[in-house]
């Protein structure tokens, strides 16, 4: 599904990311975890086609095709969807507009007919259901006033309704209780099938024993350093990161 | 105001008066009449406001005041005829609809009385029926001494719109003017309008500014509004000119004991547009609410000065001013607030942002507060900038493109002014104007019977 090249990227003058290589495919859950500054967010926002971050060498591959080529849009129509770290508050764009305006985007390149008014309710409704939100988050403008873990949920369900093929939630834990830390974890387990495929970037093996990854990678200074199974993140989370970057430094 | 803050084309206007003064009386009543030599006089020491003038540091009037206009000070045959087929059928917006054609009522009937007493109709009609009223409201609130051009509209205005809600009635109908200017001549018009709504009354009326044909204009119009105890009033003034057209208005709220205003002046499209909003909190425990939103595009200008007066205590005041630039237009914002020393317990907020679209616009955003009282809640903010990228990001990052996202934004950003209207109906409608307008579509009511953008 996903290919990453030896891809280097900087930001201005500084140079993040030194040679990734990743393959995901269809079915698997991948956890990136690291220490902070380790280059995790910034391989999401390359991943989205975030303009400040430019790409200096390699490539990436989604299902056949040069993601690098493709506009933020583009890439979220064929099927990548980025859960924010930090979700954007848009004062005066309720969540009804918003959405409608995202799933028939997707429909249109599918070449399928925009939903009806009713149809688009309908949607939201189950979709609501489904990851447990507040009906009263869905009509108030976006993210506007929400709570941290509203935030957060919000994501899960604009995942829920774009149906990404490859889903990349980018520190969706942090700032979580254990609760509102559920209800996301629950929301991305439910809408998970055979074909999609989830990049979990985390910090912390917290939100790991909820998601449970098939392959852990370590980042470390614009590098994978370790990959291995699940065992490695609660290996990280009892002995840290030092070890690690002791065994990086030393080679 | 010394003579440097006059420009030396005042005297083409003081030309003007003297040209057509005696028709001018000749069809106006007594009292209107009693106003106009002191006018002339302010007038001709105050002059056309200069960029000197500190209320007009940031609008340049040269462009449209210093001009040759046909003056047509008296109603003329051809502009009745246009009003004889007008409705507007806006739906589900139940109105009174009015026409006002370059400044003049045309109406056959001169006055209507609608159920329960209220009166609508021609401004000159009405001076004349209705002395007492005109008495105690005319000329009362139109007046400082900041800018001339209030004054020569009271030396040479003769015509507009009257309306009159009565103590204890609640006009269910929103009024609906809708005020043209159409002419196959280059021509400069001056109407006054006066609105007075009683005790424990509520009124809503809404002005509808269009342009239908292509000339040169120039309109100067002056609206005084007396809001009595425990009353309702809103305005919404919704203005969609063409390019060629220079529209400066002068409104004045009075209010009393317990009432509540809303100003809201949506100004859509238009060469040079000025609201000049001024409110008067006159009675305790008054409410006013400013609003605007200014949407310009080429070399538009758009300027709102709004100044509130706090004179008594316990009165709270609101201004909103939003505003979205695109290629090489500018606008300008200048809001006041006068708190008075009695004026003990007031609130007094302030809020004005704008988003510049190119490197090309320019935004002059201006708070003048002066506070005289101790015990008052009063703050300002204004911000200028451009669309925010990680917001455009993240709409993006759902699959909208980069144009709809932008659309999308702006909308939002312009809907925080339209959520205040009080009429469900107009909000709707205004949604969709704005949503045009940014599109770069012509903005016009798809239902209003004047095709004016056709």
């Amino acid at each position: 599904m996903l290919k990453i090249n030896n891809l280097h990227a900087t930001i201005g003058d500084k140079k993040i990311l030194k040679g990734i290589n990743l393959e995901v495919k269809e079915g698997e859950v991948h956890a990136i975890m690291g220490p902070n500054g380790s280059g995790k967010s910034t391989l999401a926002s390359v991943l989205a086609g975030r303009e400040f971050v430019k790409v200096t060498e390699g490539e990436i591959i989604f299902n056949g095709k040069n993601l690098l080529e493709l506009s933020p849009e583009e890439r979220s129509k064929e099927g990548i969807f980025l859960g924010f770290q930090y979700p954007i508050e848009i004062p005066g764009v309720s969540m009804v507009a918003f959405m409608k305006a995202a799933v028939n985007a997707h429909r249109e390149y599918k070449g399928l007919e925009p939903l009806s008014a009713s149809d688009f309710l309908k949607l939201m409704r189950e979709k609501k259901e489904l990851v447990e939100i507040d009906s009263k988050l869905a009509n108030r403008s976006v993210n506007e006033g929400f709570s941290g873990g509203e935030k957060k949920k919000n994501e899960i369900f604009q995942m829920a309704m774009l149906e990404p093929k490859l889903s990349i939630l980018d520190e969706t834990d942090s700032g979580l209780d254990i609760d509102a830390l559920r209800v996301v974890a629950n929301g991305v387990n439910k809408l998970k099938r055979g074909d999609t495929s989830s990049i979990v970037i985390t910090h912390y093996q917290r939100l790991l024993d909820y998601i449970v990854p098939d392959i852990v990678h370590v980042l470390y200074d614009g590098r994978i350093v370790k990959t291995s199974g699940k065992g490695l993140a609660l290996e990280l989370e009892i002995k840290g990161y030092d070890w690690i970057k002791k065994e990086v430094d030393q080679n | 105001m010394g003579m440097s803050n006059k420009t030396d084309y005042t005297d083409r206007y003081l030309g003007y008066f003297d040209k057509s003064i005696d028709e001018i009386r000749e069809s106006s009543s007594p009292l209107v009449n009693s106003f106009r030599e002191s006018a002339i006089t302010t007038f001709r020491r105050m002059g056309i406001p200069s960029r000197k003038n500190e209320n007009y540091k940031y609008t340049d009037l040269t462009p449209f005041f210093d001009h040759d206009y046909q003056t047509s000070f008296l109603p003329r045959a051809e502009d009745i005829k246009e009003a004889e087929n007008f409705r507007c059928n806006v739906a589900e917006l139940d109105t009174h609809g009015i026409i006002l054609v370059n400044g003049y009522y045309p109406h056959a009937q001169r006055l209507i009385e609608l159920p329960q007493g209220i009166w609508v109709g021609s401004f000159n009609e009405a001076s004349k029926k209705f002395k007492a009223l005109f008495e105690k409201h005319y000329a009362k609130y139109a007046s400082t001494e900041k800018d001339g051009l209030v004054h020569l509209n009271t030396a040479m205005a003769s015509d507009g719109i009257f309306i009159y809600v009565p103590d204890n009635t609640i006009c269910e109908q929103t009024i609906q003017i809708v005020n043209i200017v159409q002419s196959t001549e280059e021509i400069f018009n001056q109407h006054r309008n006066l609105i007075v709504v009683g005790n424990n009354s509520e009124m809503t009326m809404m002005i509808c500014d269009h342009t239908l044909s292509p000339m040169k204009f120039l309109t100067n119009a002056v609206t005084e509004v007396s809001v009595g105890e425990n009353s309702k009033y809103n305005i919404i003034r919704i203005q969609n000119e063409h390019n060629s057209a220079g529209k400066i208005t002068h409104t004045f709220i009075n209010q009393e004991r317990n009432s509540f205003a809303s100003s809201n002046n949506i100004s859509l499209h238009g060469g040079l547009i000025r609201n000049n909003t001024y409110h008067f909190l006159s009675g305790e425990g008054a409410e006013t609410r400013s609003n605007g939103l200014y949407l310009t595009d080429k070399f538009q200008h758009t300027d709102n000065y709004v100044s509130v007066d706090h004179f008594v205590p316990n009165c709270s005041s609101n201004q909103l001013f939003k505003g979205v630039l695109d290629d090489i237009s500018t606008a300008a914002f200048n809001g006041r607030i006068y708190v008075h020393p009695d004026a003990q317990g007031t609130t007094a907020y302030q809020r004005n942002n704008t988003i510049l679209l190119t490197d090309d616009t320019k935004m002059n955003t201006k708070p003048h507060l002066e506070i005289y009282a101790d015990d008052v809640k009063c703050s300002h903010g204004a911000t200028v900038g451009q669309v925010d990228e990680d917001v455009l990001f993240y709409l993006r990052s759902r699959g909208i493109d980069k144009r709809e996202a932008k659309l999308m934004l702006m909308f939002g950003f312009a809907h925080d002014v339209i959520q205040d209207i009080p009429v469900a109906a107009i909000r709707e409608r205004l949604d969709n104007l704005v949503m045009q307008r940014l599109r770069g579509e012509l903005s016009r009511c798809a239902s209003c019977m004047v095709k004016c953008c056709e």
